[in-house]
């Protein structure tokens, strides 16, 4: 069943693109294809459109669902729809699967037209940067001059930041939600703990493991398992599993505790269904992203070519998007004197706060995108 | 179907003396901070009538949310840990409406407010008023429109007379620049500290 404010049942779409795309690395994608969905209608002035920009293991199925008998609908359902705070009647909006992923976006399990096998290993490391010029390649796919906003939370969050300094013209608003200017090192270490799981894994066969028949399920699963400890805040933890057992001690080292069975629940189906190649990629791209690294680690000197308007969000048990971090964010955008404002809403899930229909949280979504104004007032 | 959620026809039901006091102290067109911003009525009141750039900082997350509501910039942090967000000199006036006396770091926060505003304007009650002191005489905590709180429930920590300000000023080596003192909506010129239940003062750090 479908609740009455749900975009409803909704398609993917594929949008093909012939001109070669260069890279930050200096690959170049010769042809590639971006999935996306758009939920909402397009006004006569092309002035509602906002994208959704995913984090690490999204994808373009932001809301809505593939038929009534979907179990889940999309990842960001409790945000986007009719009355919801991203309000369908008022914008158009756009979800789209990044470059390297694995749900109909070009990545390393497409077939590289120059070998007509997957590309595995040899398809290129992809940056925030790249993923933000395929963006706007998208927008000019689907004729749209500039976008009403653009959102993402943690490493969507920072996609929207970099589009206000690669595309200031095309972007009036930026809401950077649970994000970071770049990565401290703790960060990145749990990134590069998740890859060595994966790289080390028999069945990796350096990444060309399509051509095996394999699949580097255990690495993927103590990835995912990871990061679902460093999503989480210890009290959050605590909370929803505390030192429950399933069952009486059994001195071994099955899931006894609660805890255990969620996170190698949470692992097992992630491995089922996420390519390796492309987590490696994208946190790759998390560590990567530091727009302050070539204007001398000045944030506020890289920050200067910006033109939106800003909303900042963090959350107060976030340890792996620390509030302080956004507040960097915020610091630089006040120094160049541009608009923002900053929330820091109280919540206890640590970093997976960003996901949930937290009521103040979404309160705060809904006022800011409320006052966008938009032209013509005949968006459907 | 089209939202108008752009409310800016919300009248100010009362006349605000020391808005429009402070009004006369903010130049047109100018960068204004103003600290502890509630629902942002004053920044509000600013941006129609002076067309400031201006930003809002508050704590509260129920008033943070209605000064966004009223469409200003508005910045969710503890004044008592300081203004480090914002760089030196980097304002035209920094405003802490009617807050100081709620302020545990009255000292840090006023030296933050001069470090980061070329001009600082700081409102608060006049404890020493007539009828507070009256109330004090007769045994019993004072409350009145500008002292709206009793004794158990006040968040007011740090209460202070005009002539306690004023040495405070001259101990600090910050530099008055102008004082207004009023009751309701009248100026106050004699004997201030007496019959003044509002003052107002614009202050820059000493050269």
């Amino acid at each position: 069943m479908l609740e009455n404010n749900s975009v409803g049942i909704v398609a993917p779409q594929n949008a093909h693109f012939d001109t070669p795309l260069t890279l930050k690395s200096g690959a170049v994608l010769p042809t590639f294809d971006l999935a996306y969905e758009t939920y909402g209608t397009l006004n006569h002035d092309k002035s509602n459109a906002v994208l959704i920009c995913h984090a690490l293991s999204g994808t373009h199925h932001v809301a809505g669902k593939y038929s009534e008998n979907d179990k889940y609908p999309g990842w960001w359902d409790n945000l986007v729809g009719p009355n919801k705070p991203l309000d369908t009647n008022k914008f158009f909006v756009i979800g789209v699967n990044n470059l390297g992923g694995c749900h109909g976006s070009t990545g390393s399990a497409s077939i590289n037209p120059a070998t007509g096998k997957p590309w595995g290993s040899a398809f290129p490391i992809v940056t925030v940067e790249d993923w933000v010029n395929s963006q706007a390649r998208l927008l000019d796919f689907l004729g749209l001059p500039s976008l009403a906003a653009v959102i993402g939370g943690s490493l969507g969050g920072m996609q929207a930041l970099q589009w206000t300094l690669a595309f200031p013209n095309r972007v009036r608003h930026a809401l950077v939600i649970a994000s970071a200017p770049n990565l401290t090192a703790q960060n990145m270490a749990f990134n590069e703990v998740a890859r060595q799981a994966i790289i080390t894994d028999p069945e990796f066969h350096g990444g060309d493991y399509y051509a095996h028949n394999a699949i580097p399920r255990r690495g993927l699963r103590i990835a995912r398992m990871l990061g679902h400890i460093t999503y989480l805040s210890d009290d959050a933890m605590g909370a929803k599993f505390g030192r429950k057992l399933k069952n009486d001690i059994q001195y071994s080292f099955d899931a006894e505790f609660e805890m255990e069975s969620y996170l190698r629940y949470q692992g097992d189906k992630f491995a089922g269904e996420f390519d390796a190649n492309t987590y490696l990629r994208m946190t790759r791209a998390l560590d990567y992203y530091d727009p302050a690294l070539p204007f001398n680690n000045d944030l506020t000197a890289a920050l200067k070519q910006a033109k939106a308007h800003f909303l900042v969000v963090s959350f107060t048990s976030d340890w792996r998007f620390s509030p302080a971090r956004s507040r960097e964010i915020v610091k630089a955008l006040l120094d160049n004197e541009l608009t923002v404002s900053y929330a820091e809403v109280t919540a206890a899930h640590g970093h997976d706060a960003f996901l949930m229909p937290d009521a103040h949280y979404h309160n705060i979504l809904r006022t800011y995108l409320s006052n966008i104004e938009i032209g013509g007032n005949d968006a459907k | 179907m089209m939202q108008n959620n752009v409310n800016n026809t919300n009248y100010v039901s009362e006349f605000r003396q020391d808005f429009a006091i402070i009004a006369n102290w903010v130049k047109f067109g100018t960068k204004v901070l103003d600290l502890g911003c509630g629902d942002g009525e004053l920044l509000q009141y600013l941006r129609n009538s002076l067309e400031v750039k201006g930003y809002g900082v508050e704590k509260d997350d129920a008033k943070w949310l209605a000064c966004m509501q009223n469409g200003s910039n508005v910045i969710q942090m503890d004044l008592e840990d300081g203004l480090s967000g914002f760089e030196d000199q980097s304002f035209d006036t920094v405003i802490l409406s009617q807050t100081l006396q709620a302020m545990h770091h009255t000292e840090e926060i006023v030296q933050e407010m001069l470090r980061v505003g070329r001009e600082v304007i700081v409102t608060f009650p006049n404890f020493g008023y007539w009828r507070n002191r009256l109330q004090i005489l007769t045994g019993n905590m004072p409350v009145s429109k500008t002292l709206p709180y009793q004794w158990f429930d006040t968040p007011n920590v740090h209460l202070c007379t005009i002539s306690d300000f004023d040495q405070f000023c001259k101990n600090h080596n910050i530099t008055v620049l102008e004082r207004r003192v009023i009751t309701d909506t009248q100026a106050v010129e004699f004997m201030p500290n007496l019959l003044g239940n509002l003052a107002m003062y614009r202050l820059k750090a000493s050269s």
